[in-house]
């Protein structure tokens, strides 16, 4: 048995980060690195953009490649399931018996699609993994017939990709509108023209009854009677966070592992990041909450290196993430859904920027929709903004010409 | 001796602030301090190849509009995950208003 040092399960953003961060740290004990899929540590967020859209089969970039890995020392284990936690012995359990024991342990597990739960449904493909990805990007040929289930980031993403590759696209949302978790109306609505423009279909409101096999390929019946005679159906109807292993630990979860502004779970040598925990934020009334972006999983598997190290310190990171459709680049800082009013900056034609700012005036988010180049500046002067919890003057978000900067330093002073 | 080529004007560039300059098949970001010296760096981020020049100043350090990788765009180097390669620099002089850039 090895010396006990920090044990990571999860090799994806947040344990990677997190492996780099205790690094980054000058911490010079053992780190074991476990990871589900086989292979490197890789980047997720492209699985559903440069990743569908190539033209060939193409690689996501690792996040650790074997230097990075051998340079660290980070024992890495690619491919194997952990059995169990054990607390009491303080040792993770390998699904092939091997014992990693542990002085400080952190779960960055992840969270899996959510399986759809209809009839037929066994004909489903979700995206989550490397191999998803490439087992789906090798059905999407010219004239291929994508059935997406659900509208929201990541089927949209595909169904831009897949318009690209010469599929014909239907996307089947549920609800009445395309993107109503996480995006402005406003914004959303612009999205769905964009794909309505590039031959995308919609059923909105649209239950699914059951899926049958046709011919080769099979249909999607939908409540009302539709059928969608289809090759391909995919669904993205969200995430389960990945609990199993804290459950049977006896952690507590709450919407996921749950952990305090710190990141730590009930148990003080064992914390959780990303996807997998629910944490209360302190710019949102320290409101519990569960994010699953990229950069939350960077920000917290970060955190979580340092506070694995004694650190101790909350966790208060402005929310961000962004998509790419077709030439849009969506971005949101901080939580829109906490805005009281919403102030429009006009930034010209086939763009639009948002600031959202509470009952007291509080700018609590942007979100602007738009090429790259128009909206990445100023979405990043409002995250700094978010985090100085400044009271921007509204006629100053509201002008054009205003520059945003300017605030940034008015909030510091 | 470095090949002299001119860039932009000297008040093209804000103070604290970046613009990107194409050359041949190049991009390049050409930055200004808030006390008016210049700086240039290779214009594409080095984890997506996405132009800086979309991004942010804040002192010395540019970060990228894309995946949010720093750079300190004195020295190039990279400041935060997910930049992890630093950026190429190149030498800046200021002649009569007009900005170059030193290339091969």
């Amino acid at each position: 048995m090895s010396e006990p040092g920090i044990v990571i399960i999860g090799a994806g953003e947040a344990g990677a980060r997190a492996a780099l961060g205790l690094r980054m740290r000058q911490y010079r004990g053992p780190i074991a690195l476990i990871g589900a899929e086989p292979g490197l540590p890789y980047e997720r967020p492209p699985l559903s953009k440069a990743v569908m859209a190539a033209p060939t089969l193409a690689a996501p970039p690792v996040t650790l490649d074997e230097a990075a890995i051998a340079r660290n020392e980070i024992d890495y284990r690619a491919g194997i399931q952990v059995a169990a936690i054990d607390r009491a012995g303080r040792v993770v359990v390998l699904a092939d018996g091997q014992r990693l024991p542990y002085q400080r342990l952190l779960i960055a597990a992840g969270a899996t699609p959510r399986r759809l739960a209809v009839p037929g449904a066994e004909a489903v493909s979700y995206l989550r993994s490397a191999e998803d990805a490439r087992l789906l990007r090798a059905r999407l040929q010219p004239g291929t017939r994508l059935a997406i289930i659900g509208g929201g980031l990541i089927g949209l993403e595909i169904a831009a990709c897949a318009i690209g590759l010469g599929c014909q696209v239907t996307i089947i949302e549920q609800a009445a509108a395309i993107l109503m978790r996480a995006v402005p109306p406003a914004l959303a609505a612009m999205i769905e023209a964009r794909h309505r423009a590039a031959g995308v279909q919609f059923r909105l409101g649209a239950a699914i009854a059951r899926i049958e096999a046709r011919g080769n390929g099979h249909a999607v019946i939908l409540a009302a009677g539709e059928v969608l005679p289809c090759d391909v159906i995919l669904a993205g109807i969200g995430v389960v966070p990945e609990t199993n292993l804290a459950a049977a630990a006896g952690l507590a979860l709450e919407n996921g592992i749950r952990v305090d502004a710190s990141l730590a779970t009930g148990d003080p040598d064992i914390f959780a990041a990303g996807d997998c925990c629910s944490f209360p934020h302190p710019l949102y009334e320290g409101r519990r909450m569960r994010l699953e972006s990229w950069r939350n999983a960077q920000d917290q598997g970060n955190q979580a290196a340092a506070n694995l190290l004694g650190a101790a310190a909350p966790f208060a990171a402005v929310p961000w993430f962004w998509s790419d459709q077709y030439e849009f680049c969506l971005q949101i800082a901080g939580l829109p859904q906490f805005g009281a009013a919403i102030i429009a900056r006009e930034i010209g034609p086939g763009a639009k920027f948002l600031f959202h700012l509470d009952a007291d005036g509080r700018l609590v988010a942007a979100s602007a929709l738009g090429p790259l180049g128009a909206i990445a500046r100023d979405i990043k002067i409002a995250e700094l903004l978010i985090a100085q919890r400044a009271h921007p003057a509204p006629e100053i978000l509201a002008a054009p010409d205003a520059r945003l900067k300017s605030l940034l330093r008015q909030a510091a002073a | 001796m470095p090949n002299w080529i001119e860039a932009c004007g000297a008040d093209d560039i804000e103070p604290e602030d970046v613009r990107a300059f194409n050359h041949g098949h190049e991009t390049y970001a050409i930055y200004r301090t808030e006390d008016g010296k210049f700086f240039a760096t290779d214009g594409l981020c080095t984890h997506e190849q996405v132009d800086l020049a979309d991004g942010l100043v804040m002192g010395t350090v540019i970060e990228c509009p894309m995946h949010n990788g720093r750079f300190d765009f004195t020295t190039g180097k990279a400041l935060s995950a997910p930049a992890c390669v630093d950026l190429k620099t190149y030498p800046v002089k200021v002649e009569n208003g007009r900005v170059f850039i030193g290339l091969g």
